[in-house]
């Protein structure tokens, strides 16, 4: 269990890496700020338009679908890590096609879900 | 003090504020933010509980795709900061306190049942017997719950019809 | 309980100064190459062949002027390159880079920490490291940033579905996700043992690949952050230093994933000889690495740029196919074999 702490030790040392380049960054790189260089850059021309306006819904669907594929995928890791062991060990030898079978059965499932999707026309991003 | 009660006492608290910060912030980017923090303070709590697959599981579905999904969803939004907010019934804030009492109650008489000793003593870290490892959710997974587990895939599939039939019918 | 603490702080603080330099030096390598390929020579001017060209940059970067926007949010502006940056640091604890060593009769391992859950904890990292770009895409309220952001972001969580479904392959022969233990098991034998050499494996190495480099945003999968889209996509409106975070945290990240795929499929840090000199490890890892790294620069030199909608295409209607149906293909030939 204490070979966890160090993911602690590095949390740390890294925002203090981090913070210490900020700081380091806004005290060396003092400016002359005037109007132009504090505006959104567009390529030199003048900013048309408010930055907070709507977005397509696209980017929501590839989360949505990401997020369902990604429930799957956390499904198959620990079937995978056991899946050796499994087929090794005596106590659970006998029942290793069932254990390969319900898999099977929840990646088809899966599948069909990701057919759905391609078919209903959501993994096209220029429609 | 262990050390794993001191770390568990750090992140609950952890946990508790940046669960607070949720509800307190105004912005709803920030508010997003504070519950990434929530939930990978959650994430340290199940550390400490020698659970290391489920923290590591939280962290990469709950932190990093259910929040990608809302701040995704904040962002296409985008809320201007300017669109004062309406209360449409006054009343309702008046209802609050009650069932908020009610909820501190039930919440007391739940805790009040549990048994006087303290938490069962936390599983030897390794070992096959230890809850929360991979090999024992793995194995339990496909044995003793196996339906839930099945189920789940049609839940899955469910919401993924869900989602798009509900997110196309704006745009077609 | 001390002197744990003690060689833990060392080795992450040997370790932070060997991949900071690394990252400055990939930046010449880089350059270098590139060059090279395209029939010139590349900077010489700086030092000898150019060798203090990265502390030059360095320098200039440092002493720029430091513009935050106006309208940014100045908060989430600051702290979305220190997310990017911290979730490229994390990961370097879990890679095994040898074995061990006895220095003054401590054993050491040549890693910093020996997780249970090691490919997990860098599944994590990945995961976080998403926010990274899509926060400074936000925070810059630049429209074009926003879009950016969005892009990118939808891009690397696109492709990290088949960087964690080819890593499940992997899982099913190696039974372990300790990254240390995955190394072990694939010494021995010359080489043969090496999880790139074993039947189904040999693909999903090659899909791992295509998905690391869209996963650090690499070309031929780099649109969002091209020169000639969308300005400079999420990073348009960094200066300075916070650009730099951006650049070293896109490099550490390539770094970590030629770490990872070493690991997992080259062998790690095994090699001729290394049970006799197990320092010998550290220089078969880095040489594995180092070879990773230049292919996905020969890679970024040679081939042309996907477009944004091809991009995604590719990943999610050829990669994550593959990568399911290889666990699928994996999963029965254990089967069979048992």
């Amino acid at each position: 269990m204490s070979n966890y702490l160090p993911v602690l030790l590095v949390f740390v040392i890294s925002i203090l890496v981090a913070g210490a380049i900020l700081i380091l960054s806004r005290f060396v790189g003092k400016g002359r700020p005037n109007p132009d260089k504090l505006a959104p850059y567009e390529c030199g021309v003048e900013p048309v338009g408010n930055a907070r306006e709507r977005q397509s819904v696209k980017f929501y669907m590839v989360a949505m679908v990401f997020l369902l594929f990604d429930i799957e995928a956390v499904f198959l890791l620990p079937w995978a890590v056991v899946f050796r062991g499994v087929l090794k060990s005596d106590v659970y030898s006998p029942l290793k096609y069932i254990f390969y079978g319900e898999m099977m059965v929840f990646v088809v499932v899966l599948f069909v879900g990701l057919i759905y999707v391609w078919r209903k026309g959501i993994l096209e991003w220029n429609r | 003090m262990r050390g794993e009660t001191i770390l568990f006492v750090v992140f609950a608290v952890l946990a508790l504020v940046t669960a607070l910060n949720v509800l307190v912030q105004r912005n709803p980017l920030y508010s997003a933010l504070s519950l990434i923090g929530t939930l990978a303070s959650l994430s340290a709590v199940y550390m400490t509980l020698r659970a290391q697959f489920i923290a590591a599981v939280q962290i990469v579905v709950y932190a990093g795709a259910i929040m990608v999904l809302f701040v995704f969803v904040i962002m296409l939004l985008n809320v201007p900061k300017d669109q004062p907010q309406v209360e449409k019934q006054k009343g309702l804030r008046y209802l609050a306190i009650p069932f908020a009492g009610l909820l501190i109650a039930e919440t007391f008489t739940v805790l009040q049942r549990l048994p006087a000793r303290s938490m069962p003593p936390l599983p030897a870290s390794g070992g096959d017997q230890a809850v929360g490892t991979t090999w024992s959710i793995g194995t339990a997974l496909f044995t003793d719950y196996l339906l839930p587990f099945e189920v789940t895939s049609v839940l899955i599939l469910m919401a993924v019809v869900g989602a798009m039939v509900l997110a196309r019918r704006e745009n077609d | 309980m001390t002197a744990l603490l003690l060689e833990w702080t060392i080795k992450i603080a040997v370790l932070l100064g060997v991949l900071m330099t690394a990252v400055a030096y990939l930046t010449l390598l880089e350059r270098k190459f590139m060059s090279w390929i395209q029939l010139r020579v590349g900077p010489d001017r700086v030092g000898y062949w150019g060798l203090l060209q990265p502390v030059a940059d360095g320098i200039k970067m440092i002493f720029k002027e430091d513009i935050i926007p106006l309208e940014a949010n100045r908060a989430v502006y600051l702290a979305a390159p220190a997310i990017a940056l911290i979730a490229a640091l994390m990961s370097m604890i879990v890679i095994p880079y040898g074995s061990q060593v006895n220095v003054f009769g401590r054993v050491i391992d040549l890693h910093v920490t020996r997780m249970n859950v090691g490919v997990l904890y860098v599944l994590a990292l990945t995961s976080l490291g998403v926010y990274g770009f899509v926060l400074a895409g936000w925070a810059s309220n630049n429209k074009y940033s926003l879009l950016g952001g969005l892009r990118s972001s939808a891009q690397m969580i696109s492709y990290e579905l088949a960087f964690g479904l080819s890593m499940v392959s992997v899982l099913l022969y190696t039974g372990t996700l300790d990254l240390a233990s995955i190394a072990e098991g694939q010494s021995g034998w010359y080489g043969l043992k090496w999880n790139t050499v074993q039947f189904p494996l040999m693909f999903v190495f090659v899909v791992f690949y295509i998905a690391a480099l869209a996963e650090t945003n690499r070309t031929p999968f780099d649109l969002p952050e091209a020169d000639s889209e969308l300005v400079a996509g999420y990073h348009t409106e960094y200066s300075s230093m916070k650009f730099v975070m951006f650049q070293v945290a896109e490099y550490l990240n390539l770094i970590t994933s030629s770490s990872i795929a070493t690991t997992l499929f080259l062998g790690g840090w095994n090699g001729p000889f290394v049970d006799r000199f197990p320092l010998l490890g550290l220089v078969y890892f880095g040489v594995k690495v180092l070879a990773l790294i230049l292919l996905a620069m020969w890679i970024r030199y040679t081939v042309p740029r996907f477009r944004y909608d091809q991009l995604m295409r590719f990943g999610w209607k050829v990669l994550l196919p593959i990568a399911i149906i290889n666990i699928v293909i994996t999963a029965t030939i254990l089967l069979l074999r048992s």
